[in-house]
């Protein structure tokens, strides 16, 4: 085969084989090498932030880490145990609103919605929604609670600063919720109406289980996320050195990881910028456990 | 035929008024849930709105084109910080697009073996759970000094160029900028791989077939088809580099005087907000709000378009 073509044409057979010199080939190995540059690049910062996290972080652990509060400026030693607790506890309150009323939302446009302009108007306003500036939310949240004084006269408090953390959240669990809803053959739907279930059984015996995996990975990142918002908590929950404590912890200012982390790094004290260095640490391997566990809901109940 | 016994079995069982009542309360519960969202759409609007009549009013259109913020005359004006939203973004998108679009590329194209391409993925959506405030905080703490002999030498061998004529002293817009390609690399990455991965094969196998190399592939066939997605993809990463808040804070600078210089210290509308709203009073409050306002009319404009240019320019294949 090879040889008849050669002795037809020469020219022909030679083009057939590899030329790694032409001018098309060498674009094409500069833009491969371009493009595997470009992705290193790309995972650089990943990289560089983690290596700098863990090493000057980790270099902070210890007990007293969790157990203490952070020092006044100044003093040595110290901890960011109420940062902690606080963050737990504005995420916690954050939840509570956020998922009820988002995977409420979800059911209505999966289940109930019809196509029309209400519907159509939910889906653009979740997406509009999800694309506001966080900081904006912060501004919102403390025109409406902080400085109305709604919520029994309190300014500054850990709900205000979950309320400011819902609104964030809200789009996501919409969104999960209405996308795992989806994807629930109607199948089911159709066969459990046929045998007399009401729609109010339909779904919560049917359909939202089947569509668990989803929205519970939708709902764990989602409060990954919010976990590490800063900008609608610095005058919303604004910052505290001290235990939430007393009957009053919710309505008070209460510190949290991420205020802790923007205070303490623009501090001119060594001992704060550790601390803000140990915060990160802290926040980023919460933060990085939600994604993975994310993941494995995912992996675990798709077998 | 039926008997009596038979005809109790098959006679209809209404419906108790309980059941029909949880039925329609639970309706009605997901219907006022799902209208939450709207609400408080609306409700921000409104309330920003509300805040930045007193500014409005008193500054109307010359609030955006003057630069001068001076809380000790209360004059405000609002330019430094539109500058420097619309620098940082524009120049953090121009680095962005080709570094998430390459990458994109390079991990939907078969370069590499499948597990790695996946790696890769994943950390590029690790990078993007990274929280910003500890992106900042790296930002302060290492990259700003480590760029600072670099951007010294762009002082002194182009310092007749306004935007590089100030002395690098610290926090600046250029590690701004840096720090908003990091924050929107992954959602450039992200939704171009999508759009990559949603391109027909067919395509791909008559281009080959016509003798195209990969790369012409890539360039003349893929991308083009591609192109909607990735351009709603860039917008989207456009209205969170303008909202973006935290990293920029805190290696900005947040200074209120006008330069054009990008190795200076500078402010964008959300560093502004996030350094002064807690502490101001009286019109300067009034003036954040209408830089508030100013901020969101911008990202919802930029939002609605991308999801417009997504949904309306999808593939049609």
């Amino acid at each position: 085969m090879t040889s008849q073509a050669t002795s037809t044409s020469g020219a022909l057979s030679s083009s057939l084989h590899y030329n790694p010199g032409l001018r098309r080939n060498r674009i094409n190995r500069i833009f491969t090498i371009l493009s595997g540059l470009f992705s290193f690049v790309a995972i650089l910062p990943l990289i560089l932030v983690l290596t700098y996290v863990i090493f000057k972080g980790a270099t902070r652990l210890s007990i007293s880490l969790f157990t203490m509060l952070p020092p006044p400026p100044g003093l040595d030693g110290g901890g960011i145990g109420n940062a902690i607790l606080g963050t737990i506890i504005v995420t916690c309150i954050a939840g509570l609103i956020a998922i009820p009323i988002g995977v409420g939302g979800g059911i209505y446009l999966a289940e109930y919605a019809r196509e029309g302009p209400f519907s159509r108007f939910i889906r653009f306003g979740t997406n509009v929604l999800s694309g506001v500036p966080s900081i904006i939310t912060g501004v919102f949240v403390y025109d409406i609670i902080v400085s109305s004084r709604v919520i029994l006269g309190s300014s500054y408090s850990a709900i205000a600063g979950g309320v400011a953390l819902s609104i964030l959240m809200l789009p996501t669990v919409i969104k999960t919720t209405d996308e795992g809803l989806k994807l629930v053959p109607d199948n089911l739907r159709k066969g459990a109406l046929g045998v007399g279930a009401s729609k109010f059984v339909t779904i919560t015996h049917i359909t939202l289980p089947m569509a668990f995996t989803p929205i519970a990975t939708g709902v764990v990142l989602s409060v990954a996320r919010a976990a590490g918002e800063t900008a609608p908590l610095i005058f919303t929950a604004l910052f505290s050195y001290f235990w939430p404590t007393g009957s009053d912890a919710f309505l008070n200012p209460i510190a949290t990881l991420s205020v802790l982390i923007y205070n303490f790094s623009t501090q001119p004290y060594q001992v704060q910028n550790e601390l803000a260095w140990a915060a990160s640490f802290v926040l980023v391997v919460f933060i990085l456990a939600m994604n993975i566990l994310s993941r494995w809901i995912g992996h675990v109940t798709s077998k | 035929m039926p008997t009596g016994v038979q005809k109790e079995l098959y006679v209809l069982r209404r419906r108790p008024a309980y059941e029909k009542f949880v039925d329609s309360s639970f309706r009605n519960i997901a219907i006022s849930m799902a209208s939450m969202v709207a609400l408080i759409l609306v409700a921000i609007l409104i309330v920003v709105f509300w805040g930045s009549l007193e500014s409005m009013g008193r500054y109307g259109w010359k609030f955006l084109v003057t630069s001068n913020w001076n809380p000790v005359d209360d004059e405000y004006g609002v330019l430094t910080a539109i500058y420097g939203t619309a620098i940082t973004s524009f120049l953090s998108l121009l680095i962005a697009i080709p570094l998430g679009v390459g990458t994109a590329i390079f991990i939907t194209e078969s370069f590499i073996p499948r597990r790695a391409k996946n790696i890769i993925g994943v950390m590029i959506e690790l990078l993007a759970a990274i929280p910003s405030v500890v992106l900042g905080l790296w930002a302060i703490f290492v990259m700003e000094p480590f760029l600072r002999p670099l951007l010294s030498s762009l002082y002194i061998y182009f310092g007749w160029i306004p935007f590089f004529s100030t002395q690098p002293m610290g926090p600046g817009m250029t590690p701004a900028i840096l720090i908003l390609v990091v924050m929107i690399l992954p959602i450039i990455t992200a939704i171009s791989r999508d759009s990559l991965n949603q391109v027909p094969i067919s395509l791909r196998q008559a281009a080959y077939g016509v003798g195209a190399t990969r790369w012409s592939t890539i360039i003349n066939v893929i991308l083009p088809a591609a192109i909607s997605g990735i351009a709603g993809g860039v917008l989207l990463a456009l209205g969170r580099a303008m909202g973006e808040t935290m990293a920029v804070t805190m290696i900005i600078g947040n200074s209120n005087n006008f330069s054009w210089s990008l190795l200076g210290p500078g402010n964008t509308i959300a560093a502004m907000l996030a350094n002064q709203f807690g502490e101001a009073d009286g019109t300067q409050v009034s003036s954040l709000y209408y830089a508030a306002f100013i901020l969101m009319v911008i990202t919802l404009a930029v939002n609605i378009v991308s999801q417009w240019m997504v949904k309306r320019l999808s593939l049609k294949y």
